[in-house]
């Protein structure tokens, strides 16, 4: 029986029989894969292991590693947190931030660093961004050698950056500058090319009809249409940046992450948590000013005509 | 025929055309100026000393001389290392991602406007993602290591406690970008509230949902990299290791593997989105 001699109910039933079918192969295919990767990965990642816990009548028990360890984490949480009495709440704060004029001075170094590593990204990815996007490259070997540079420099964690130039620049600020701004440029240089090739082509044809050169297109044509979405990019990485600059002091580059290492090995609990709410509020600070200054230079552009 | 004379009348009738009001290049001038005192105090408070610049470029040229040749492990111990490191730090990202979407997926309607209709409820279900997001990671790997050891576990639930943060978000807005016809229609034939949410929401975001977890577990497989370094297993731990004895060479190959890896992982995932999700967007 061919299609032409079938009723048109019949056909659909095929059909559907036939994409049922193929829907339940590709949804038992998927499960299989999905469970084996997740066997897999369990086992990699001791995700079930099972060790052996001090029970409170003092015999040793095998047990599932997460149930026995969420009391552990509980018990050390509690530790960070300070004693705060109500008669005598100020000088207890007062005891809780006791260092908090090294924190402060760290504090603000650690804001520096974000701001200079986000001055090092922009400028690098800004420049960078347009060998390295397809529409605008000068030619086939700078767009394959920009790409792979801002590649490598954004795949490799700021941390890794940071363990390899606090090595060469030894510790300090310094080496985070670096680091973090080598990976922004990475970051920055990406998001800033896809951009560019989004970009209306023919104000820089008529550049370049009346005799500029690729610099000159580039100056007149291209960037004055991404500047708006360039700072837009900029201030969402200086968020970023103060994120990751706030931990970087951890492999000894500068900012707040080396009194958290400190605290750690000191075992100064109280510390901890008093890092941790500097490091949080600063964050959400930050995050909001940004954000507040992104709407309105985005708003600036759509504004009154 | 345009020349200069004609240009500069044209300047003198029209100067608003050719620069900016005085108040405008006053602001854009303070703001430089600031920008570039600002610049130049820390280039001195972070001592960038040229002697300083100079020793260290040195020395990072001969730490980058240990590129080429690549460093390669002739033996298998040696291979199996690496190779474990780099599986540790996709299992992490892995079941990390899928824990933490575990938890976001309910979480998720809780802040979503189109489901919690309790305005002050979904805002204070809002801040609370916030918070958890502006945790770092890495951070919470400090604390999990101290509760379940050093390994690829704390690493596991340092990346799941930020993700249900991330994919809460990141779902809720899904949630709030859904067509409100197919609810209409739901609605219209009967439907109660879980029927609305089962047949109409659900179809809409599940691939917007997929998506977005594809994307963050390739954020989590970079990122995770990095929780080695404070001891929470993976490539980065071997890396970091690597890095303290002053191996640079191993170092190098280490990193170039880690790049591979994420190339691999990359491109693996954008067939799996074009697989089940296709290039299919949305009902027109």
């Amino acid at each position: 029986m061919t299609s032409q001699t079938m009723t048109p109910v019949q056909a659909f039933e095929r059909d559907y029989a036939v994409a049922q079918r193929r829907a339940n192969t590709t949804w038992l295919v998927g499960s299989a894969l999905f469970f084996v990767a997740f066997v897999a990965t369990s086992w990699l990642g001791d995700f079930f292991k099972v060790t052996q816990v001090t029970m409170s009548d003092g015999s040793r028990e095998w047990m599932w590693i997460i149930p026995a360890g969420i009391p552990r984490l509980g018990e050390y949480l509690y530790k960070t947190l300070p004693v705060l009495n109500m008669d005598t709440l100020g000088a207890d704060i007062a005891e809780w931030f006791w260092r908090w004029k090294v924190w402060l001075r760290l504090l603000l170094e650690t804001i520096l660093i974000a701001f200079m590593a986000t001055a090092v990204g922009v400028v690098g990815g800004f420049i960078l961004s347009f060998p390295a996007s397809r529409n605008l490259a000068p030619n086939v070997w700078v767009l394959w050698i920009s790409r792979r540079y801002l590649e490598i420099a954004r795949t490799v964690p700021e941390l890794v950056w940071a363990l390899i130039f606090v090595f060469c620049f030894s510790v300090g600020p310094m080496a985070g500058v670096l680091a973090i701004g080598l990976h922004a440029t990475g970051a920055l240089g990406k998001l800033y090319s896809e951009v560019n090739e989004n970009i209306d082509m023919r104000p820089l044809e008529g550049i370049k009809a009346s005799g500029g050169t690729w610099f000159d297109q580039i100056r007149y044509g291209a960037v004055p249409q991404v500047l708006p979405n360039v700072i837009s990019y900029t201030l969402l990485r200086f968020e970023i940046n103060v994120r990751a600059s706030s931990i970087i002091g951890y492999v000894g580059a500068g900012g707040m992450g080396q009194e958290i290492r400190e605290a750690m090995a000191l075992q100064e609990y109280t510390d901890l948590s008093a890092i941790f709410l500097i490091i949080l509020v600063t964050v959400v600070v930050i995050d909001y000013g940004s954000e507040k200054l992104r709407h309105r230079i985005i708003g600036m552009e759509a504004g009154p005509q | 025929m345009i020349d200069d004379a004609r240009i500069q009348a044209a300047m003198r009738a029209h100067p608003r055309a050719f620069r900016d009001p005085a108040p405008v290049r006053a602001r854009k001038i303070v703001l430089w100026v600031l920008f570039v005192s600002l610049f130049a105090w820390c280039l001195y408070d972070f001592n960038f000393s040229p002697a300083r610049i100079w020793e260290g470029l040195g020395r990072l040229g001969r730490v980058l001389s240990f590129m080429f040749p690549p460093h390669l492990w002739t033996t298998w111990a040696d291979w199996s290392e690496i190779l474990k490191g780099l599986g540790e730090t996709v299992s992490m990202a892995f079941l990390g991602t899928l824990l933490g979407s575990v938890f976001a997926f309910p979480l998720a309607f809780l802040g979503a406007k189109t489901i919690n209709r309790i305005f002050w409820f979904r805002m204070s279900v809002r801040r609370g993602y916030d918070v958890v997001r502006a945790v770092e990671t890495l951070i919470l790997a400090l604390i999990f290591i101290r509760a379940f050891g050093l390994g690829p576990l704390a690493g596991i639930l340092a990346i799941a406690v930020s993700e249900i943060g991330t994919l809460s978000k990141l779902f809720s807005e899904a949630l709030e970008n859904t067509s409100r016809r197919p609810v209409e229609g739901v609605v219209a034939s009967g439907g109660d509230r879980m029927q609305t949410i089962r047949y109409a929401i659900m179809p809409q975001v599940l691939p917007v949902y997929l998506s977005i977890v594809l994307y963050n577990f390739e954020s989590n497989v970079r990122s995770g990299t990095i929780l080695g370094i404070v001891g929470a297993g993976g490539i980065g731990f071997i890396l970091s290791d690597r890095i303290s004895t002053y191996q640079w060479d191993q170092a190098w190959t280490i990193i170039f593997l880690i790049i591979a890896m994420v190339y691999i992982i990359d491109g693996l995932s954008a067939k799996i989105r074009t697989r089940l999700i296709g290039t299919w967007d949305g009902a027109r």
